[in-house]
């Protein structure tokens, strides 16, 4: 469903992703790995719209996006999570999944002055989907908390949510266990495994935590300072010298 | 502590008496052709000293006083009761509310003309701060020169009923369209800007605005204005002593009254009551879906929004477009009170006063912005003796709020949304 072939991605004389492949299918975990500074989140920025790549193709069901917008690839069904959470701090918690579902609102903004039936029957759907995902990550009774209110964890699990409740084909996780304790880190594996075998999502993870990536992921794309190193399942990849050199020689 | 201070209150008062003194102690006189320069009298230099000492003894004990103020909100005897229940507080909220709308519905038979019209203007002054609360307070776009909008509704009314008669009834939506249509186009240009370039670039678009209608003479008339706007009607029924369009009847003849320069005061208050109670209503609906939410969303973090499908180019112009067309509302009012308009009315000083109310009332609060343009625009008046002080007082008093409650008199506060469990 998603393929990047060859993906550069050039920053004046920095050279920070390049020739990047890989490929998702559908209800697939694909994680990327790689030491700091690697160019991971550089991938993530090209596939999501952020940044226009300077060479290469990303296809995503069937679709060439690359140089897209990113609020139009968003709208496509492809959708991320950030290294460093970004919530809407001010807003509820609950406020947060509202404004994730303006495509599935009624915008017309005569309808909801007017409070139309449709306006209010799609309103009260996105109550519910809200809630919904709220129970499911463990915040229907923060719901009305301020969202820049809440602990670490919950807010990383909120931004999965703020995700799910845009009904994604694909989820781009940065980095999702990052300052997570080692429970938390717990419940966030369940939590994607179940979204890729209920929801039938599949998922893209950028991880540095290797039990949680070699845990849940069905593939795997190593690369390191902009190049692809390596890629393929968990299995091959604990083998593969390439990288354990890249991996020792970091450490 | 207080050691640390005294060198930077030390610098404090020297550089007060920098300033002063050239401004206070030295007179230019003229003599015949001459110009010399004199000194001032003993006490101007004794009051400079004073003035800088106090500025030394203030910045010396700057934390301790500082301190005393912040603490300031506790001897408030309500802050200390348990918070209420929120459906309690909620109904008694909106019960005060309707209070107040129905209070001030019958409050101007019963005082003077002058607190009618000053009334009025508090009123525009309300539309005005609520339209830009929707631009700076939830959209989070610092906007410098939303007078411009204000001058296109009333321009728009002034040049209509000069060129074609058009009545006020007629002229309010099409002067609040065309402020509209004038916030999105100059939306446009400003779409990739935020928080000091775009200040400055809309503070460019206001004075823009002014200069335009100061140079254009043979439309706008330039500097002398627009006089003879006519006042609203009453379903045909004309305020003045004598009817001034064909066709109309005079209000005080028809219910058999005597005339009275007061039913037109009274008149264009209840015009500007219903058209901010109007206002308020329709925004507070906008902040409730999902424009609303979107607004909120990128004022918080644009790069998320963006990545949750919302498109900043149509977030942004809806926050200029709305927030203008409210403008071009309080415009077309403005200028049916005043009567006579000029570029004058719409300098810079109207933008800072307005982003000033939203400031005070709290960023997004619509009862906050309300009181505050109640507040901003009735206390100068109250104090006219010190009228010489006006900005010296509203300055500190901003400063001071500032210092109390950063956040505004009322912070606007989220609405509780409520869930229905699923499975
Ligand atoms: N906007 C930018 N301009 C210039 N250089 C950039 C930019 N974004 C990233 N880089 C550079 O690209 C390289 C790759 O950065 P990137 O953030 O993609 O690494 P990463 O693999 O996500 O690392 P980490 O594991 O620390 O998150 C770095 O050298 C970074 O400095
Ligand atoms: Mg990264």
């Amino acid at each position: 469903m998603l393929e990047v072939q060859n993906l550069s991605m050039r920053f004046g004389g920095l050279l920070a992703v390049d020739q990047v492949s890989l490929d998702v299918q559908e209800q697939e975990i694909v994680s990327i790995i790689g030491p700091n500074g690697a160019g991971k989140t550089t991938v993530f920025n090209c596939m999501s719209g952020f940044y226009k790549p300077t060479g290469g193709k990303i296809i995503f069901k069937g679709k060439e996006i690359q140089g897209r917008p990113d609020y139009k690839i968003s709208r496509l069904g492809m959708v991320r999570t950030f290294q460093h959470v970004r919530l809407f701090t001010r807003l509820s918690v609950v406020e947060n999944l509202l404004v994730a579902q303006h495509r599935h609102l009624n915008t017309n903004m005569l309808a909801g002055l007017i409070g139309t039936r449709n306006y209010r029957e799609r309103e009260q759907r996105a109550l519910d989907r809200a809630a919904y995902w709220l129970e499911r990550v463990g915040l229907l009774e923060l719901a009305n908390r301020d969202a820049g209110n809440l602990a670490y964890g919950q807010q990383r699990r909120l931004e999965i949510a703020r995700c799910m409740v845009t009904e994604p084909s694909l989820l781009m996780l940065d980095e999702p266990a990052a300052g997570l304790n080692p429970a938390e880190t717990k419940e966030l594996n369940q939590l994607i495994v179940s979204l890729k075998e209920a929801y039938n999502v599949s998922v893209v993870l950028i991880e540095h935590d290797m039990s949680l990536v070699m845990d849940i992921s069905d593939r795997i794309n190593v690369i390191s300072q902009g190049c692809p190193l390596a890629s393929g399942t968990p299995e091959e990849i604990r083998q593969n010298d390439d990288v354990i050199k890249a991996y020792l020689g970091e450490a | 502590m207080v050691k640390n201070n005294l060198g930077h209150a030390a610098f404090c008062a020297i550089v007060t008496v920098i300033i002063s003194f050239p401004i206070l102690g030295l007179n230019l006189e003229a003599r015949g052709v001459n110009i010399t320069l004199t000194g001032a009298s003993t006490s101007t230099y004794v009051a400079i000293l004073v003035a800088a000492a106090t500025v030394f003894v203030f910045q010396t004990f700057r934390d301790s006083l500082m301190g005393l103020l912040r603490k300031a909100p506790k001897l408030n005897p309500i802050s200390r009761k348990q918070p209420m229940e929120r459906s309690r507080r909620v109904k008694l909220e909106s019960w005060i509310i309707t209070g107040i709308v129905i209070f001030a519905l019958f409050w101007p038979f019963f005082v003077s003309r002058g607190s009618v019209d000053l009334a009025t203007l508090v009123l525009i002054y309300i539309m005005l701060a609520l339209g830009l609360n929707v631009v700076v307070g939830l959209a989070g776009l610092l906007d410098l020169g939303y007078v411009a909008f204000y001058a296109v509704g009333a321009y728009t009314f002034a040049l209509l009923s000069e060129y074609m008669n058009i009545s006020f009834w007629m002229a309010l939506p099409i002067g609040a369209l065309l402020a509209g249509i004038t916030g999105m186009i100059l939306g446009f240009p400003v779409l990739r800007l935020r928080g000091d370039y775009l200040a400055i670039v809309t503070l460019g678009f206001g004075e823009i605005i002014r200069i335009l209608l100061n140079n254009w003479t043979s439309l706008t008339g330039g500097p002398n204005g627009i006089g003879g706007i006519p006042d609203p009607t009453l379903f045909g029924m004309e305020f003045g002593r004598r009817v001034k369009v064909e066709g109309n009847t005079s209000f005080h003849e028809t219910f058999g009254i005597a005339y009275s320069g007061e039913h037109k005061v009274i008149f264009l208050y209840l015009i500007a009551l219903v058209l901010a109670v109007i206002t308020a209503l329709i925004i507070r609906r906008f902040m409730r879906m999902p424009v609303g939410r979107a607004w909120e969303a990128l004022r918080e973090d644009e790069i998320a929004a963006r990545s949750l499908g919302l498109s900043r180019t149509a977030v942004k112009l809806s926050a200029f477009t709305i927030g203008a067309f409210f403008a071009g509302f309080a415009g077309t009012v403005f200028a049916s009170k005043q009567g006579f308009i000029s570029p004058e009315s719409f300098v810079f000083l109207e933008s800072a006063i307005i982003l000033a109310i939203v400031v005070l009332g709290g960023m997004g609060s619509q009862l906050g912005v309300i009181l505050a343009a109640i507040a901003v625009t009735i206390l100068p008046e109250l104090a006219r003796e010190f009228s010489e002080y006006r900005m010296l007082i509203f300055g500190a008093a901003m400063v001071l709020m500032m210092v109390w409650r950063p956040q505004g008199l009322l912070p606007m506060r989220r609405t509780h949304i409520k869930l229905n469990r699923q499975e």
